[in-house]
């Protein structure tokens, strides 16, 4: 039974994970990366502010795609508050995706080639 | 009696020391965890495959000049508004449904009803926005395999590319379109179905029964794997 009063604990940290005024936060974090990328697409690439071009602009909606997808999985789906055990199980083999992001965009240069 | 234990006959109580799941989650929610992942390599080959096709492409139909309508109201120079809704009603309805997790935590049934429905009601809005967006592409001559006449092909290109290289990369976009954004769609077809059984079965105290609103957990992991999913999707057909 020694390990009883851990295991209490780790359910008040659970509830403590998600409540109302974070799941809140979480949305207004959402909404504002949302809507720089509208900015960004609308406004800064039309006028070409900054020397905003595509070049500049779709990495950066790369990361804050990222940035979104860290919250939405961390928070809304809870994974951040779950055991390292969990963690990794989930997001180890997603790296594996990183792997046929290099291999077919190395293959994509290829068809260039191709065609020339 | 002696107090004192030798150490070989200490319990350890390590995570990974046996006799409980290692991860301290219910077996059906891992297995959901592991279904979305499984789900997470499906769509990431075909935003990959995606990503290949047009990266090596010679031009590609620019998203500001296709979706830059709201249909039924603005035909044309409103760009990305329409799809900014629809990325507006998928977030909000993933609030909805993390409310429905935390008030099934305290066990308000009536709480988990109303945020459930609330979530129903924003899964059935993006799949009306939806049915408009393809509706109006469909309109436009856009459809597996079909693209608009050469004519209204030309306004949807930067530049002025060959009309061969129109042909070919404006049927690359409108399959990988509609094949992406209608696996996408399905799914959040499924969860909406899923979504109501769940209502149904919080209504008719299932949960409180079984002392738990863990499905109402599971099902909103699913929902929020939607969500995640139309964040890339938005991201690589209407921003990149």
């Amino acid at each position: 039974m020694s390990s009883h009063p851990a295991h209490t604990e780790d359910h008040a940290e659970e509830h403590e994970g998600m409540t109302k005024k974070r799941i809140w936060n979480v949305f207004y974090i959402l909404l504002a990366i949302t809507a720089v990328e509208f900015f960004i697409a609308l406004y800064l690439v039309p006028h070409k502010t900054f020397g905003m071009d595509y070049h500049v602009a779709n990495p950066i909606y790369i990361v804050l795609t990222l940035l979104k997808a860290f919250f939405i999985v961390g928070y809304f789906m809870h994974l951040k508050f779950e055991k390292a055990g969990l963690i990794f199980a989930i997001i180890v083999p997603v790296l594996f995706i990183i792997g046929l992001i290099l291999v077919l965009t190395n293959e994509s240069h290829h068809w260039i080639d191709l065609r020339l | 009696m002696s107090t004192a234990v030798s150490q070989i006959d200490e319990v350890k109580t390590t995570p990974w020391a046996g006799g409980s799941s290692p991860f301290s989650v219910e077996y059906g929610k891992i297995m959901m965890w592991f279904f979305l992942l499984s789900d997470a390599f499906t769509f990431s080959s075909l935003l990959i495959a995606y990503g290949a096709l047009r990266f090596s492409s010679a031009a590609w139909p620019a998203p500001d000049l296709i979706f830059q309508s709201v249909p039924g109201l603005i035909e044309h120079g409103a760009p990305l508004v329409f799809v900014g809704l629809m990325t507006f009603i998928l977030i909000m309805s993933s609030v909805t449904m993390v409310l429905a997790v935390e008030a099934g935590h305290r066990g308000a049934k009536k709480e988990v009803v109303w945020w459930m429905i609330g979530t129903i009601i924003g899964g059935f809005m993006f799949l009306g926005c939806q049915a408009l967006e393809w509706s109006h592409l469909h309109s436009e001559g856009f459809w597996w395999g079909s693209i608009p006449k050469m004519e209204e092909l030309k306004a949807l290109f930067h530049g002025h590319p060959s009309e061969q290289t129109m042909t070919t990369y404006g049927h690359q976009f409108a399959n990988l379109f509609f094949t992406i954004t209608g696996f996408h769609g399905f799914h959040v077809f499924s969860g909406v179905v899923i979504n109501i059984i769940i209502t149904i079965n919080v209504l008719a105290g299932t949960y409180e029964r079984r002392g738990s609103y863990l499905m109402v957990e599971k099902i909103g992991l699913y929902w929020h794997f939607v969500d995640l999913v139309w964040v890339f999707v938005f991201t690589f057909f209407y921003l990149v």
